[in-house]
């Protein structure tokens, strides 16, 4: 009872919050634009609010087994509260709120989470696991900036392909399945609600048609986003319905509205252990995915939790538990003594980075091409979501 | 004649009033009015924070690109289809229940009318996506005669936010059928006019400011809503969905777009008036 006062309190304040952004007042000074790194840690506030991808905070709710929010809070004495996004967008705008302590970002968030201020930088020092983090996660392009640190590696993965072995067949290897063959499996086709799964169809196009002339999907010129928009208007007449919701996936799946469609490796473990007939696969021309950083609010008001959280969530055993059941490679070297499974971290090629260049991880599209065309301009992710709108039209 | 207020009772009737006007003014028009504002301003489209450069863009955007017209359109369609499907299921419903029924059982009638309005939206709105889906009741009731269910698209929206607003029209028409007097329908009767001429010319006149008022509910919450096409629209893009997925990403342009059912709105208020609907308001 109490709990749900105070979210009502919460969104009230939200409200408050977006009206008076709304309201502007212009005061939105840039010289504090993302806060510091604190030199030292204090005592746990007690609580830390954090925004994570369904499966990255398990406390023992979806299965009892699998639960390391608990021990968690029972060490450090803060209580977590979790909120579920769906989609990186989602988490952005949650971070905006300025309620979240922790956001367990990818790729496509991060940079813009730095770009506006909201994320702060992290002072690796006081994480003590990350010293085991492996170093191709360290200071990528995609979480740091002028060589700081903007978060902790968290672990990194491909959206696979799931099917319905009962009704698709045969087992496709291709993303093909979903694009150029999509009407057979007409009405039942499922994609990933969100203008970043532009890049699935160009990712397919990079192999479909080489004269487009793609060498990254995130990099698109103006050509080369028509093509894969009109891909994903063909798709769109075999879609069933679209999904960023977890949960509405693996219902869709069960039920049969969906046979075949983009997944994370968590909603494919999550749909057959409702008993339904489902396969995940790694498609021959690679995949995106997502690499993911847990960083800290600008505005955080539980810093010293924040900390802590990030410090737990990549230790050994609990990366190990959350790689495992998400399905992911861990981002901790340790980690891959403490899996279940001995052969989880060469499964999912945790430190194989020939495996990863396969993997194409989400990132912002932006004006300058990523791909290093000096000759082209690209398109950003302002067009990309005004293609997206049109696809669905 | 009322006479002339006193100056105790004009303190008191101000008093009384302000609060409302208040709660009107800057709780409802204030919001709206902020929110108008900042459909002129523009997004940084890298960080998706708000610029506050003044300009139009984001109308012109609206009014040029043909598939937010494609949009606004199916969701005005959609709206009007509920309106239309619900006034067709209350006339009989709240006639039956005024009319035809012992006086006995129209509480019970009214109480089986209401009682679903008590249970949660999201709860009536996944039972539909339960039975409306590949293996539900829908379908298999279906099967014996050699039909396909609607499937998940704009036909189940139509049919979910049709069972979930038609309370909303029932009840006003059935407030006005129970009113309407016993003597007219005799005189209607002694004039010679059988059932259908009486149902005609005496009650449908009656119940049409009824209909409107009821029609208001459908229309507006129709045009409003995005969770029942999120849970049983399956790719159905309506204008709430529109927003909902831009607030995140570009304010403003959400903002431009909600303008879109507030014009809607107003246009059909305006429409309902001069049918003389909002006369007894």
């Amino acid at each position: 009872m109490r709990k749900r006062k105070t979210s009502a309190w919460r969104s009230a304040a939200a409200v408050c919050a977006l009206l008076l952004t709304a309201a502007g007042c212009g005061s939105g000074a840039d010289d504090d634009k993302g806060g510091h790194a604190p030199d030292k840690l204090g005592k746990g506030e007690g609580k830390v609010n954090i925004i994570a991808w369904a499966g990255y905070a398990e406390d023992g709710s979806n299965d009892p087994k699998v639960d390391w929010v608990h021990p968690f809070e029972k060490k450090t004495g803060c209580q977590v509260n979790t909120k579920t996004a769906g989609t990186s967008d989602e988490m952005v705008s949650l971070m905006k709120t300025g309620q979240y302590d922790t956001v367990s970002a990818s790729g496509d968030a991060t940079l813009r989470l730095i770009a506006s201020g909201d994320a702060a930088p992290v002072n690796t020092k006081l994480v003590p696991n990350y010293k085991d983090i492996f170093p191709a996660l360290k200071n990528q392009p995609f979480n740091s900036k002028d060589g700081r640190m903007y978060g902790i590696p968290h672990g990194r993965g491909a959206n696979l392909l799931m099917y319905r072995t009962d009704k698709v067949k045969p087992a496709p290897d291709s993303w093909r399945a979903v694009f150029d063959d999509s009407a057979r499996y007409g009405g039942h086709v499922t994609a990933y609600d969100s203008p970043i799964y532009i890049a699935d169809a160009a990712l397919y196009l990079m192999r479909a048609k080489p004269s487009l002339g793609i060498k990254n999907p995130y990099a698109l010129d103006q050509k080369q986003l028509d093509a894969a928009v009109s891909l994903l208007k063909k798709q769109h007449k075999a879609v069933g319905e679209y999904w960023s919701d977890y949960q509405k996936e693996i219902t869709a799946f069960k039920g049969g509205d969906s046979v075949i469609g983009t997944t994370w490796q968590v909603i494919a473990n999550l749909t057959k252990a409702e008993k339904a007939p489902v396969k995940a696969v790694l498609p021959k021309e690679g995949a995106t995915g997502w690499s993911d950083t847990w960083m800290v609010s600008a505005k955080a008001e539980h810093p010293n939790c924040a900390y802590k959280w990030l410090d737990w969530i990549v230790s050994p055993k609990v990366n190990a538990q959350v790689a495992e059941y998400f399905g992911e490679a861990p981002s901790n070297r340790k980690a891959c003594a403490e899996t279940s499974d001995p052969n989880h971290c060469a499964i999912f090629h945790a430190d194989d980075e020939k495996y990863f260049q396969r993997v194409h991880f989400w990132t912002t599209p932006i004006k300058e091409c990523l791909d290093g065309r000096k000759d082209a301009s690209c398109t950003d992710y302002a067009q990309w979501t005004r293609a997206w709108t049109e696809v669905k039209g | 004649m009322p006479a002339a207020p006193t100056p105790g009772s004009r303190l008191r009737l101000t008093a009384l009033l302000a609060p409302p006007l208040l709660w009107l003014t800057l709780a409802y028009l204030g919001s709206l009015g902020i929110l108008l504002l900042s459909a002129f301003w523009a997004t940084d489209s890298f960080t998706s924070d708000v610029v506050h450069t003044w300009n139009t863009d984001n109308f012109h955007e609206l009014l040029t690109t043909p598939v937010y017209r494609t949009i606004a359109l199916r969701t005005l369609s959609i709206a009007v289809a509920v309106t239309v499907i619900d006034a067709l299921l209350a006339l009989p419903m709240a006639f039956c229940m005024a009319r035809v029924a012992g006086r006995r059982w129209r509480r019970p009638l009214l109480v089986a009318v209401l009682t679903p309005l008590w249970a949660g939206y999201l709860v009536k709105a996944y039972a539909w996506r339960v039975m409306l889906g590949e293996d539900g009741v829908v379908g298999a009731a279906l099967a014996p005669f050699g039909l396909h269910g609607p499937g998940y698209g704009t036909t189940a929206v139509i049919i979910v936010l049709a069972y979930l607003w038609l309370p909303y029209m029932i009840l006003p028409v059935y407030a006005a059928l129970e009113r309407l007097p016993e003597r007219m329908l005799e005189a209607s009767a002694d004039l010679g006019a059988g059932a259908w001429r009486t149902l005609r010319s005496v009650v449908l006149p009656a119940v049409r400011p009824a209909v409107f008022a009821g029609s208001v509910f459908t229309f507006s919450l129709s045009l409003g809503d995005y969770l029942t096409v999120q849970i049983v629209g399956g790719k159905t893009q309506l204008l709430g969905n529109v927003i909902a997925s831009q607030v995140t990403l570009d304010l403003p342009m959400a903002a431009a777009l909600s303008a879109v059912p507030v014009v809607l709105i107003v246009c059909y208020l305006a429409a309902v008036r001069r049918a003389g609907a909002l006369d007894s308001l």
